[in-house]
């Protein structure tokens, strides 16, 4: 039995709730009923250790150079890079993070996208990295491209970065997006605004970060992310044998 | 002042193309095309082989076909550190027909917060587009009724009618040992889902 804290219950203000009519894929797919609270057992306390199975590449966390075919992906040259931390301020070490874009133009690599900006023959789009023992984590990429999306006619979605992490537990399982500061897609897109707090889109928005420019290559960005904390157990009652 | 513990980083849909960074070949990239996430158990891992196939359905009954699911166990014995079986395993819903897959082992009872014992079960997570932020549920075992009826997070669920959404279907054909398991997001039968 797992002795340490419960986590920290989520804010489920904070976050987009299930039903945003802006955002019109939602009205269908989100649950009616409020969703069931209940306390944390042993399989939400812990999280799948032993992924990836493989281990990671090298160039997996270089979108610039893990799917060329001889070339380097075209765009704005960047380096994303920030900490993970719990919210009470802990770093979280070796969680896995997990990033997927547009090329420079806005355009997937995967089958069912069909808009009509070329694909890069040396972009993928693909990547992941293990954050370190302090948390810190970077990976290097090109600037996405916005793109047009099917929404209230054609919606644009502002420059970002998808990204997924893990956590040591399956209640710290996070999947979000990255956006750019400065961008004038932000306050217009129907996505970031299912966001019912400032506050919170701001914490979405990487800041420009010329102190870790890598010089006469590319721009920094710098990106925090924050996963779900551990309650202390002071006053948990213990049962013998437990 | 109260005490600041800095807020979770707010949570954002997936999207369509989630595929790209989780599951790669799915979704054509020529990359990583010998991992098959959706296999979770193989060699001499211990346990019996079952298949969970569904297809998550939206509140108009279309089948959700870019939904990605994220399956979490224990082993047969009921453990979460097995080295030997990661428990951890992702699939993503066929493009033509909604469809998912999981082979795995069916993993034993755990133990619960005071002593008391939970039913087998896996958890769930659902991404898709027009999720927001993922849903989490979990699937119990038809064959299982005993244990079912006295797990502590089916019995903290109100409405007694609604714990049934959570109970694969046991069928064996050919040797195949497969639970049903149809996620709704909305409407008649809705499936629960979890505030963790
Ligand atoms: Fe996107």
């Amino acid at each position: 039995m797992d002795e340490r804290g419960d986590f920290i219950r989520r804010d489920r203000k904070w976050h987009p709730p299930a039903f945003t009519p802006g955002y019109k894929t939602s009205v269908l797919r989100s649950p009616r009923c409020a969703l069931v609270s209940v306390e944390q057992g042993v399989g939400e306390k812990a999280g799948p250790l032993f992924f990836p199975r493989g281990g990671l590449d090298p160039l997996d966390n270089d979108l610039i150079c893990n799917f060329s075919k001889g070339g380097e992906a075209i765009g704005e040259r960047i380096v994303v890079h920030g900490r993970v931390l719990d919210e009470n301020r802990r770093p979280v070490p070796g969680t896995l993070i997990e990033v997927w874009q547009a090329n420079a133009g806005g355009r997937y690599r995967h089958k069912n996208d069909s808009y009509l900006a070329p694909l890069d023959p040396n972009f993928g789009g693909t990547g992941r990295c293990l954050t370190d023992a302090e948390g810190y984590y970077f990976f290097r990429t090109i600037r996405p491209g916005p793109y047009p999306w099917r929404n209230d006619g054609s919606d644009w979605r502002p420059a970002h970065i998808h990204f997924s992490i893990f956590g040591e537990a399956f209640v710290q399982r996070l999947v979000s997006q990255l956006y750019f500061e400065g961008d004038p897609l932000i306050p217009l897109c129907p996505i970031v605004n299912t966001i019912p707090d400032p506050a919170a889109i701001d914490r979405l928005v990487a800041r420009l970060d010329m102190g870790q420019q890598m010089p006469f290559d590319a721009l920094a960005y710098r990106f925090d992310i924050v996963l779900r904390g551990r309650r202390q157990t002071f006053f948990e009652n213990k049962r013998e044998g437990n | 002042m109260p005490v600041a513990y800095l807020k979770e980083t707010p949570s954002q849909t997936g999207g369509p193309y989630v595929h790209i960074g989780t599951l790669p070949a799915v979704a054509g990239l020529p990359v990583r095309t010998q991992e098959n996430l959706s296999v979770l158990a193989s060699g001499s891992v211990p346990g019996e082989r079952i298949r969970i196939t569904g297809v998550v359905w939206d509140g108009a009954g279309h089948p959700v076909k870019d939904a990605l699911l994220e399956l979490w166990q224990a082993d047969a014995a009921g453990r979460h550190d097995n080295p030997d079986f990661p428990g951890f395993g992702r699939a993503a819903a066929d493009f033509a027909t909604g469809a998912f897959s999981f082979e795995t082992v069916k993993p034993g009872a755990l133990p619960w917060r005071d002593g008391r014992t939970q039913a087998p079960h896996v958890c769930l997570l659902i991404f898709a587009r027009g999720i927001n932020i993922h849903l989490h549920t979990r699937m119990y075992f038809s064959d299982e009724a005993e244990a079912n009826a006295a797990d502590p997070v089916l019995k903290s669920i109100e409405h007694a009618g609604r714990r049934t959404t959570l109970v694969g279907a046991r069928d064996e054909a050919d040797g195949v040992v497969t639970y049903r398991f149809d996620i709704r997001l909305q409407g008649e039968n809705e499936t629960v889902f979890f505030d963790v």
